[in-house]
This record gives structure tokens, sequence and C-alpha cells, in this order.
């Protein structure tokens, strides 16, 4: 066992995990915060989206020992203080049916604002290349994220 | 009674895009799917699969997994043979073959994935563990592949003891006049036409968590399934537990596009263990096993030959489709490809038309239901055969399809596959994606481009398809749907319906038929569903029929509230219930708008009932089944504009029109939304999804590093445009719009890149379009004009 020390939506945890314990079982089972979730094995889907450190990574191929010292922000801490804006596009623009990839789209769709706060449509659709989304066909997650760059901009 | 002030209505929220109800839960992560669910004491559940597509197996050793650190339980499969009964199939065919399948495969395996031996441990890293040590040998057997290799006689056979490959034979239509008619005609056009494997891929794969408890004798299954109902009826009997004592619930479900309309080992070995153990036990698919695991989609050949005039008029169709049915039945298997039959006139008339559906075994995962289910197959087979016929007719594509539609005065039009349209109007959805696209424009443009040497194409597909499924003589387990309208005491409603959305959003679209129908707020109306616990019955979330079916029910039942509430208010008001009227959450004195009661007030005289009317039970509660009497049939037109680069193949789908017509809307934001997914799966079989199997079985494309499950900037920005045109099939005039998309948009795609390179002689590309077969082609045709 390692003893780990992770920031998790501002709240400080330490404890003792498998060292191949992957941070997405780590959040999901221990913390029980279950809202980022687990589609593939191979890192295609992204629905384990979390933010470490101010970057979007998936959390079912980071092991939480490689999350020691880390800060982390899951979809419960993004909307902590009533909707971030990009849960509100995604609820506006009808972003999501199904839900599953949902929380793992808004964090990406978070960092892509991070990183470029005015994305072309184009490059709104590059940027979430990494999560999947069988629902939705992306148009109406294309045009949540267009709404939350408008209002954050 | 109280003396209103005003008589407005409420705001209208029938046909409103309404904000979805159930995203604010799944936008913060508060959702909860089936993994989310962590009762005290949950065991998690392993399961050790065939890697041979085909063997006998000779020997399992489970005694290290048995002492591996924290296994409680290991499954083996004459435990499960004597405990459990096979697998359900509900769809059942004339002379069908069904071999019997249980939930783990004792002597022998016959697809890559089956599962062979179930690990049962205190978490689901132990359980893999232990799943690694249990030891199974095998003597692999001769591998069948290939359909129309495994009709032939001396080969291989999936299923020895059947003696043949060969599930069933379903002939269709009038095979002597459809002969007559196609020897007669002055044109031709046969063609092979794939409609390849595809793997549904919901981004939540299966889940299943069971909870025997032993004090109440209850069996509780959470499940990631669309047919709670069904499942309840059908895992009991499998694990040979009483119905009334076994309660499913499928909770948040991420998507199931039908391959959730099922029966699955895994939940019968789940539900087995929990009883055994007395504790829950979690079940959880990994994707790579969803690949192998959960049924497939499609992968039907079709042999087709279409016989017209020269003028281009249809004289007859006659097909021949085989369908690869993978190595068992599932829970509806072999009724899909009999849609496909059912559906293969499409919107035209066709005086004559047969066809032969056969169904193989092969040592492939079984096929079943996937959006779409069996209307995607028989649209491809005709929408591409219309575009070899225009090709060889030299007329234009659009202007062949309108001089073959069923008019809109025909309508009810009975097909010659015995299919009876309710209502159409193909002619206008034509005309209006042509408007949409600019037709004309496009092809003068597109000229111009070839004089430079670009390869633009424009490929069109009108579809009709068959929704609201259906009356109950068509389906293994009746058609009707549940739903319960219950005014509380307070005047707050609560109602219950048997169908289990998991995407389509019906939380919202039911709560406005029922709001505005009772003149309440939508916040002072909950949906309930998916709980066998809760709702009394139900058929389920699958063949776009909740709201056309269950929505339907619904109507019945505020139809019954209605009148109920209209007996209570006269009674109080000392008139005769023809006296009154009841609009808009109160009933009012006829000519007398401002006499008139409230909901809660008529709710509070329902529940007190201290002075009821003759012949009135106390309550305010309404349930009604409905049995429709027919399915609906929406249609539609799609036009794909794609360019080819002749030098790589690839092909970039510029544009994407869909003119749909599912009938009247209640909500046009979650229909848009429903036509978007569909589209992408549709246009992702033409350009990007595969199942590929090597010859020995192994499925190539078994994760998602190798099977494209279409990203974002893989898709075009859909140009969307509708017609209404409603059905007399049921009081909502509503058709359904769950599948429409994935139908017109496969062949419309393929249709546009062959149109794009018939300068070169080009005739066909068979799918998937991956750019080296594209290129292939171009090769092969600038080869054969030297």
């Amino acid at each position: 066992m390692s003893e780990i020390s992770v920031t998790v939506n501002g709240e400080k945890h330490r404890e003792e995990v498998e060292p191949r314990l992957l941070l997405v079982h780590w959040l999901r089972e221990q913390l029980r915060l279950t809202g980022t979730h687990v589609g593939c094995d191979t890192s295609q889907c992204g629905a384990c989206t979390v933010v470490m450190d101010g970057k979007s990574v998936k959390s079912c191929t980071v092991l939480a020992v490689q999350a020691d010292g880390s800060e982390l922000l899951t979809i419960e801490g993004l909307g902590k203080d009533g909707l971030h804006p990009v849960q509100q596009g995604f609820w506006d623009q009808h972003g999501l049916q199904c839900g599953y990839c949902t929380p793992g789209m808004i964090m990406a769709a978070y960092q892509l604002l991070q990183s470029q706060p005015d994305p072309s449509e184009a490059e709104i659709r590059t940027g979430l290349r990494g999560n999947l989304c069988r629902c939705t066909g992306y148009q109406n997650i294309v045009k949540a994220v267009q709404q939350a760059a408008e209002t954050t901009r | 009674m109280t003396t209103m002030t005003t008589t407005e209505r409420p705001p209208k929220l029938i046909g409103e895009p309404i904000k979805r109800r159930e995203d604010p839960r799944l936008i913060t992560g508060q959702g909860t799917y089936v993994d989310d669910l962590q009762p005290a004491g949950t065991l998690h559940m392993a399961i050790v699969r065939s890697p041979y597509a085909h063997a006998r197996v000779t020997r399992i050793d489970v005694s290290a997994a048995r002492q591996a650190p924290g296994v409680v339980d290991v499954l083996t499969p004459d435990e499960v043979k004597q405990n459990s009964e096979p697998i359900p199939v509900a769809a059942q065919l004339e002379g069908m073959q069904m071999p019997v399948r249980y939930a783990l495969t004792g002597d022998e395996v016959r697809f890559v994935g089956e599962p062979v031996v179930a690990v049962v441990a205190e978490d689901r890293y132990l359980a893999a563990d232990a799943a690694a040590l249990v030891e199974v040998e095998y003597e692999e057997l001769p591998v069948v592949v290939d359909p129309e290799a495994a009709l032939e006689s001396g080969g291989a056979l999936v299923h020895e003891e059947l003696g043949t490959n060969l599930c069933v034979v379903s002939p269709i239509g009038d095979a002597e006049a459809a002969g007559r008619a196609i020897d007669g005609a002055e044109v031709v056009i046969r063609q092979r036409l794939m409609n390849h494997r595809l793997i549904p891929n919901p981004i939540e794969p299966r889940a299943v968590l069971a909870h025997y408890e032993p004090g109440p004798a209850t069996m509780t299954v959470w499940s990631s399934t669309q047919i709670p109902h069904l499942l309840k009826t059908l895992l009991s009997g499998c694990v040979r537990l009483p119905e009334q004592r076994f309660r499913v619930v499928a909770p948040d479900v991420g998507g199931g596009f039908g391959c959730k309309l099922n029966v699955y080992p895994e939940e019968i070995l789940a539900a087995l263990a929990s009883r055994r153990l007395e504790r829950p036990v979690k079940f959880v698919e990994t994707r790579q096993e969803n690949f192998v695991a959960t049924i497939h989609g499609r992968d039907l050949i079709g042999h087709v030959e279409l016989g017209a005039k020269r003028d281009g008029m249809l004289v007859g169709c006659r097909i021949k489709v085989i369908a690869d049915i993978g190595a068992y039945q599932h829970l509806l298997t072999a009724a899909i490809p009999t849609l496909t039959a059912l559906m293969l006139q499409g919107c035209y008339k066709i005086p004559a038309l047969s066809g032969e559906i056969v169904e193989v075994f092969t040592n492939k995962t079984p096929t079943d239901a996937y959006r779409g289910a069996g209307r995607p197959e028989a649209t491809y087979y005709l929408e591409r055969s219309m575009d070899l016929l225009a090709a060889e007719l030299g007329m234009d594509p659009a202007e062949l399809r309108r001089k073959n539609f069923i008019r809109a005065d025909e309508f009810p039009f009975e097909t010659t596959t015995g299919a009876i349209y309710d209502s159409g109007d193909y002619e206008t959805s034509l005309d209006k994606a042509l408007a949409v696209v600019g037709y004309s424009d496009l092809r003068n443009e597109q000229a111009r481009l070839r004089r430079e040497g670009c390869y633009l194409g424009v490929g069109l597909a009108t579809y009709v398809e068959i929704c609201g499924v259906g009356p109950s003589s068509s389906m293994p387990a009746g058609g009707w749907e549940m739903g319960t309208v219950r005014v509380e005491r307070t005047g707050k409603v609560t109602v219950l319906t048997g169908v289990s959305p998991h995407g389509q959003g019906e939380e919202t679209s039911f709560a406005q038929i029922v709001a505005e129908r009772l003149g309440v707020e939508m916040d002072d109306v909950t949906i309930i569903h998916s709980d066998t616990a809760q709702v009394s019955a139900g058929i389920g979330t699958f063949g776009s029929r909740s709201l056309a079916v269950g929505g339907t029910a619904l109507v019945m039942s505020l139809d019954k509230v209605e009148a109920k509430a209209k007996r209570f208010a006269s009674h109080a008001m000392e008139l005769k219930a023809d006296d009154v009227e009841f609009e808009a959450g109160r009933v009012f004195v006829k000519g007398s708008p401002e006499k008139a009661m409230t909901l809660p007030e008529i709710a509070t005289l329902a529940y007190n009932a201290v002075d009821l009317p003759p012949d009135t039970e106390p309550g305010l509660e309404a349930t009604s089944y409905f049995e429709p009497g027919n399915c609906t049939y929406p249609f539609g037109t799609h036009v794909a504009v794609v360019e080819v680069d002749p030098i790589s193949g690839t092909i970039d789908l510029q544009r994407f029109v869909s003119a749909d017509d599912c009938g009247n809307i209640i909500n046009p934001m979650i229909v848009e939304g429903q036509i978007h997914g569909g589209l992408a799966q549709g246009i992702a079989q033409a350009l990007y999804e595969e199942a590929v199997y090597d010859e020995n079985g192994q499925l190539l494309t078994g994760s998602l590093m190798d099977y494209a499950v279409p990203s974002a900037d893989q898709l075009p920005t859909f140009e969307l445009a509708s017609t209404v045109t409603p059905t007399d099939v049921n009081p909502l005039g509503a058709k359904g719009v769950g599948e429409a998309g994935t139908i017109g948009s496969t062949p419309a795609v393929v249709n546009a890149v062959v149109d794009a390179l018939s300068p070169l002689g080009i005739k066909h590309i068979e799918m998937m379009l991956r750019p080296q077969r594209v290129w292939e082609a171009i090769e092969s045709a600038k080869k054969g004009a030297r």
C-alpha cells in the first residue's frame, strides 16, 4: 500500500491505496464521487475525464499513486457554486441524451475553453476528439461549448 | 367552489422545445447508473471467456481460483445448467432451428467471448486476478465464418447436433409474380449488397447488480436494460424465483440502441450468485467484453434484382437475404431480418415483390436489434438499387424516386409485403430536402467541378420505416404499453409509465403532455419509470414506441382522470356531469367559466370521500393499457454531399441534409437530438464502423482502438428540415423518431460517393467506405478504362 495526498474539488484527502488502483476507481469507489464514469479500457472514450493540475486527463489511465500531490477537479466540483457555464450550455443546448459521456465531455470542454477561450467550430470538434458520445452526433455539444465560450468571454 | 378571476389557459407545452428535466442531475454528476450503486457487502463478478471461436472444452480447473485472495465463489457450467433455465429466445419463427444455450457453456464454445466460468470476489481487481487463474483446456474445432459458405453441405458446423448451419428460411411475397415481373422487365439491375456487421457501443457498457435478501426472500436486480418489466418476467424464470418477489430497476441507463433489449448470461449469473451467497453481486462489462459479449447488429447480405420499364416505372423486385446471425439466437435475433423483409418496398409502388430471408449460424457473436433493426438494411438495398437503376436508365435519381412514389392520396397503403402504411407524403419530403440542399445548383456545380477534375457527389435516399411497435399480434411478448396518471390529494401529479427511457427524454416530454392537459406546472408532475416495484406493468423502450404507444396510454388515463374529476366537481356543484367542462386544471360550468373548481379542490373531495357521486369510487387515478391497431410509418429524405479525393480515396462529407417526418411532435428539441444521433450512427456505418472477423473467427475490431465510433471532428453539422404528417393510429398523431436518422443516411452517403466517382465508370463500392477500398475502386476503374 502507498499513501497518497490529493486535493479533490478543494478538499484534501490522505489515503492508503494499492499501487495498481486506477485513479478513476479511487474517485468512484473510495471517495464515492461517481459522476466520473468508465466507458472503455483503452483511453478512447473519455467518459472518465477529470482535470488534474489544470490539465484534462483520462482517469482510467492514471494510477491513483500518480495523482499524489496533485489537485483534481471532477464534475462534482465544477458546479459546486451553481452551474458552470459549460454545464449550463449542455443543458440549454440539449448537449446530452443518456448522460453517460457527459461529465467527461463537460470536463474536456471546460479544459478546452481554459486553453482556447474563443474556439472556432472546427477547434471545438478537434478539441473534443478524445471524448466519444454515442447519442448526440455532437452537434448540440458543439453548440453547448459555443454558448459557454460566449458567456464566459 | 372557487370563483376564478381569470380563465386564461396556462402556457402551451406540447410542441415546445422545453429543456430536459433529466439534465440537472446528469450534468452535475448526480446521475445514478448501475455501477454507481454500491450496497454494503457488494461482491464483484468477473467472467472467464472463450478465446476461441469454436472449441471443445475438455477440462475446467477452478481450484487455484477458489484459493485466490478475496474469492467468495466460482460458478461452473455444470452448476449453472442445474440451477437455471436456458437463455430466453422470444422470437421463434416457423421451422426455426433453436440450439439451447445456458449462461455458462459446458462442453463446447461457439464464439470468442462466450462465458465459460464466473468468479465472484470481494472487489473487481481480485475478481479479475482470480479469473486469470481459472484453467480451461480447449480442443479447437473447425470455424464457420462465411455465412454463404456455411450453407454449402459438407462443411464445418456451428452446432453439430443440428446437422446444418441453416437456422431458418422465411419467404415473403409472391415469388411467381415477382419472377414474371423481373423476367418481363425492360431493364433489370442485379447487385449483391452487403450491409455489414456493426457493434452498438453505448458509452455505458452493460452492468447488473443482483441483491437477494433471504429474510423477505426477494431479489432486486438493477440492470442497465431497456426492458425492466420483460427482464423481471424472463430473468425470474431463468433463475427459478417467483416473479412476484422479483424486482428489476433500470436506473439511469447510459444508452442502449437496442443492445440492452435482451436477457444476458451475466444477468443470470449475477442473480444465481447473489441468491447462493445472499449478498449483492455486481458485474460491469469492460469495453473489450462489450465488443464480443453484447449483441451485434446488421450483417445481412442482399442479392437484389430490381426490374423497371425504360421510362423508370418499377415493375418488380426480388431479393435473397442471407443473415449472419452468429452462434446462437438471443431474445429477438431471428425476428430482425424479417423486419428487413417487411420494409423492402420502401416508398414506392412495386407491383410484384418477393424475397427469401435465410438466417445462418456462424461462429460469431449473436446479432439482435441495433438501432433501426432491419429497416436500415431494407432501405440500403432498395435505395442503392434505385441509384443503380437511375444510372442504368440515365435518369436523375430524384426524378426516378418521384416517379415511383406512393402518392399522398393513396394512404393507408398496403404493401405487397403486408405492411399497412398509415400516412405519408413522400414527394413533399423530397422537395423539401432538395430545396434545402439546393439540388439543381449542386448539379450545376458538380458539372463544373468535374471539368476541373474534382469529384463532388450528391447522394439521395428516401425512406419509410416502422415505428410505434406494435400490435401485440406482431410481438412475442405483447406490443401494448401501460400508463397511470394519479392526481395526489394536493393536486400534484404522479405518472407511472411502462416505457423505460435511457436518453430519450420522456421525463420531460411526458410531463409536457400531462401538465398541459391537467393545467398544472411541469414541476408538479413527476414521471416514474423503469422500476417494476413502482410501475405495475410495461414493455419497454425500443422500436421508437415510447411516445406513440406509451404516451398514448397516458392520454387514455388523462381522459379517464378528467372524466372522474368532472363527476366529482359536478356532484359538488349539484350539476350533471354533462353541464361542466374540464379545461386547464379546472372544471367549470358550461357557459359560466367563472364558476369552477380547481384540481386540488377536486382531489381533496376525491380522497376525503365524504360525499361521493353515485357509482364513483374514491381517488383520482387511472391506469390504461394502449394496444395499438397498427404500427406507425415515419418517412423522410436524406441527402449527402461529398467530395472524394481520387489520390487518397478519402471522403469529405461536406453537407448532410435530413428532412424527416415523424408525425406530430411534442418536443422539437428532443426530436432534433434523436435525429442527430441517428444520423451519426448511419453515416458511421457508411464511413467508419465495421466489425471485422478473421478466418479464425477472431474479432479484429475488438476495441475502440480498432473500431471507429466517430468523434466530433468526423461528422458535419447536419441541416435538418421537417414535414409533419400525423398518424391516426394514436390520438397524439405521433409516429416515433428514435431510429429514423440511421435509416436513410447510410445509403445517402454511399450513393453520394458512387455519384462522385461515376465519371470513372464506377457503379458500386461496397461499404464500409474506407479510403483504401475507395482508392482501389478508383485504381481498378482507371485500369479498366486504359
